[in-house]
């Protein structure tokens, strides 16, 4: 007799996702940058900052090529660019993930809501992620970000209150379609609440579609934190960022060019783990 | 048809409302003060200062202020803080530049997103496929202001394409000819750079849109019929797959115009996005609202030019 396994729609999930070389090498990578992150954290932390102090000048050093000691060069204040690079990986992932915690609950809150009660309310909600969706959200980020002041809070702020019209979209749209399941009726042929059938039934099968856009947020916010820093408005020197590592070395384009390689590299190579993983998911959930 | 034309633009100002609401109040709520002086700066007089908080209506509360601004918007009455020039004369003077540029940009996007979605439906799942999904990430991954700089190391140092500005300052061009293509080279690699993010999204647009359209039956019947594979695939499959982009069109607007931002920041190109970044730098209030409805008034009509696009290719769409 053939056994019948019963598995978790996230467990089904996970499986199909295993299948995709691509995803899994992209996961591999973020899990690798997200723990030299964290060791750098833990090493400056306790006073050893490794390799070297990314703040420390020495004039005599400045704007060297790649060698045995600064593996990725000097700057234009003889500062070691690898090691600024590795400080800057904490402030990228802080962003990209924190972002996504703030856009994820205004969308899920507006998506869940619109979805659910439909109607009126349903159409008011929808006209403002209309109105959001005309800006131009770069630019949105930009002017807030300057107005209110650089700081690692207000762009992780700014970046999320403008970047939750994605999220809610597809939040309400998974909510439309689960909202006329014959449990979701059951349910509230039992009376229960509105609010513990939003939480209890439909969110957990909605969470496959959240956990995708999730994903897929993070580089959007991890790269506009980049473009931000590389016009100077991003978390202030001396903290090195990959972006205003960018910003520093453009002066100095033609002579030093690794100053412009690496840390855009970077962040590309972040960016993109991001997308792949979470276009791996996106495929790993539709094939049904 | 003319009642769903009017009931968007309808339901157009009321969006538009909503925006300028929403833009003035993240401007103006802001700590930080307007004046092109400095807040503190001890030697402009108590006089001057009270001039240009009365010419700005800044005295006013914020209610009325941004009635005020209203009223000036759309009369055409608001003026630059910094220089005092009519905030439209300097919008206007970066229109040929911003057109020519962001035109540009939404040509190369959909003619190379088309063809390499196109390229992709037809090899699905194989390595050429694939690669071109993961070229398509590489593009929305890369950092505009990235490749900008490392495009001007690989070709500016040593190709010499011109760049910078519009067109060579200090050159005779011995022909007319001579004088457009130095345009044309100016706007190229901005325009190409700035291209990238909707190349990506329009072909995998286009993918998901053909791999779907070819497994419908009546491609089925075209091909038992025994038209030839070049006419089931252009003149049945494509025509039918383009709906996707026609949507794509009014969605591209506002992440041009945000990336545009850092590129004619990059290229020194005088278009709306460095005009833009500028008044962020100097807190030019007015120009950033103007700007910000400007672009939001351009995505809501491209939106609707697309939506009436869309039902008149696709005739099973009806407007309601």
């Amino acid at each position: 007799m053939k056994q019948i396994v019963f598995e978790s729609p996230s467990q089904q999930l996970w499986k199909r996702f295993c299948k995709n070389k691509v995803g899994l090498w992209a996961l591999g990578l973020i899990l690798f940058l997200t723990l030299i992150a964290a060791a750098t954290l833990l090493l400056s932390w306790l006073g050893l900052p490794w390799p070297m102090n990314p703040n420390a000048t020495d004039l005599s050093q400045k704007l060297l090529l790649p060698n045995r000691l600064h593996w990725l060069g000097t700057d234009h204040l003889g500062r070691d660019v690898f090691s600024r690079m590795l400080h800057g990986a904490p402030i990228s992932l802080t962003v990209g993930f924190t972002t996504v915690i703030v856009s994820l609950s205004i969308g899920v809150l507006i998506g869940s809501v619109a979805g659910y009660c439909g109607g009126k309310i349903d159409q008011l909600l929808m006209r403002l992620v209309d109105a959001f969706l005309c800006f131009p959200t770069f630019f949105l980020i930009l002017t807030a970000v300057a107005l209110l002041g650089p700081s690692l809070m207000n762009i992780i702020v700014v970046i999320g209150l403008v970047s939750w019209t994605g999220t809610a979209r597809l939040v309400r749209g998974e909510f439309l379609t689960l909202r006329e399941t014959q449990y979701i009726n059951a349910a509230q042929i039992l009376g229960q609440k509105s609010s513990t059938i939003i939480l209890r039934h439909i969110l957990p099968n909605a969470a496959g579609v959240i956990l995708i856009t999730a994903v897929l947020g993070i580089p959007e916010a991890i790269l506009a934190e980049a473009g931000l820093s590389f016009l100077g408005f991003g978390v202030q020197p001396p903290q090195a960022t990959w972006g205003n590592i960018i910003a520093d070395g453009k002066t100095y384009l033609l002579e030093a060019w690794w100053l412009i390689l690496f840390p855009g590299f970077a962040i590309f190579i972040t960016a993109l783990a991001f997308y792949l993983v979470g276009d791996s998911l996106r495929e790993a959930g539709e094939k049904k | 048809m003319l009642s769903f034309i009017l009931r968007r633009l309808g339901l157009s100002i009321i969006l538009l409302f909503l925006i300028s609401f929403i833009s003035f109040f993240i401007i103006t709520l802001t700590p930080g003060s307007p004046y092109p002086w400095g807040e503190m700066n001890p030697k402009i007089s108590p006089e001057v200062k009270a001039a240009f908080r009365k010419k700005f209506h800044l005295d006013f509360p914020l209610h009325q202020q941004y009635e005020m601004m209203l009223h000036d918007l759309f009369t055409g009455e608001l003026r630059s803080m910094k220089d005092d020039l009519p905030v439209m004369k300097k919008i206007i003077s970066r229109l040929p530049a911003t057109l020519a540029l962001n035109v540009m940009a939404i040509l190369f996007s959909l003619s190379f997103g088309t063809l390499l979605g196109l390229y992709g439906s037809l090899y699905r799942g194989n390595w050429k496929d694939m690669s071109l999904s993961c070229l398509s990430f590489l593009f929305i991954a890369l950092p505009g202001f990235w490749i900008s700089y490392l495009l001007v190391l690989a070709l500016v140092k040593h190709i010499g394409i011109p760049i910078l500005g519009t067109q060579s300052y200090g050159v005779d061009f011995p022909t007319d000819l001579a004088r457009w293509l130095d345009r044309l080279w100016h706007l190229m690699l901005p325009a190409i750079i700035l291209s990238l993010a909707g190349i990506a999204t329009q072909s995998r647009y286009l993918r998901s849109s053909m791999i779907e359209t070819l497994r419908e039956n009546y491609i089925l019947t075209a091909r038992a019929k025994g038209l030839s594979p070049t006419v089931v695939l252009y003149q049945h499959a494509l025509r039918n797959s383009l709906r996707p982009l026609i949507t794509g069109i009014g969605m591209l607007l506002p992440s041009l115009i945000s990336g545009s931002v850092i590129i004619e920041t990059i290229f020194a190109y005088p278009g709306m996005g460095q005009l833009g970044y500028q008044a962020v730098l100097e807190r030019d209030y007015p120009i950033l609202i103007t700007l910000n409805m400007i672009v939001a008034t351009m995505v809501l009509l491209g939106n609707l030019f697309s939506d009436l696009l869309y039902a008149l290719v696709d005739p099973r769409v009806r407007l309601e």
